[in-house]
């Protein structure tokens, strides 16, 4: 399955590249994408993932297609 | 219903203006509130010269238009605007132009607060506080 992978703001800076297309056999759920994205790198404290343009928590399934990004807490704040 | 993400300099007060005269019919509001909010020039202490503004295209509209029609929905409104920056924002210039028109003042203050408030803390923008040489993201909201 292909999912496009986004990062912004700090997060970005951390992970060190925007995004990618992410070819992998089987990922379940958004902390699985982060794992598959991001070998090694622990996926940071108050991170905020969105599927498709929706925040989700990292449990969240998703589907061939879809489009995960990560970013910290917006405009500074929480949610 | 308005909703703008603008890259570049704009006038706030111009801009409402301009969207009343061309969009709000005379006598249909008793009640117009705004909201500007500016690059201020103070912050944990150091002196912020610029500001880099970052949005998630696509996301950050959806969620803009989502906050003003919740607005619409939830109170009696006339008309809602709504214009953001993103980029590079200089120190003084507007970053957010909210403008609401309602019959009465009550309306028109809760739902001008609602959409900054609701903003600050949904809308996907990060920023980025340029001091001297350095780049700094903020990390936490203002109270308010």
């Amino acid at each position: 399955m292909t999912i496009k992978v986004k990062f912004f703001a700090s997060l970005r800076e951390r992970v060190g590249c925007g995004g990618m297309e992410l070819s992998a056999d089987r990922v379940r759920n958004v902390a699985e994408v982060w794992s598959a994205a991001c070998s090694g790198q622990p996926l940071p404290v108050n991170t905020l993932a969105a599927v498709n343009m929706e925040y989700v928590d990292i449990t969240a399934a998703v589907k061939d297609g879809d489009e995960v990004a990560f970013f910290p807490p917006v405009t500074g704040g929480g949610r | 219903m308005k909703v703008e993400l603008l890259g570049e300099d704009f006038d706030p007060y111009a801009h409402l203006a301009r969207y009343q005269q061309s969009r709000l019919q005379s006598g249909s509001y008793g009640a117009a509130s705004c909201f500007v909010g500016s690059a201020r020039d103070f912050n944990e202490g150091e002196t912020v010269e610029s500001l880099i503004l970052e949005h998630y295209p696509g996301m950050t509209d959806r969620f803009l238009e989502r906050i003003a029609g919740q607005a619409m929905e939830r109170w009696s409104l006339e008309d809602v605007l709504v214009v953001h920056r993103y980029g590079k924002v200089l120190l003084g210039e507007a970053i957010v132009l909210i403008g609401v028109w309602s019959a009465h003042r009550g309306a028109a203050f809760e739902a001008c607060r609602f959409i900054i408030e609701e903003l600050k803390h949904e809308a996907p923008f990060w920023k980025k506080e340029g001091v001297g040489q350095r780049g700094r993201w903020v990390e936490t909201n203002t109270k308010g």
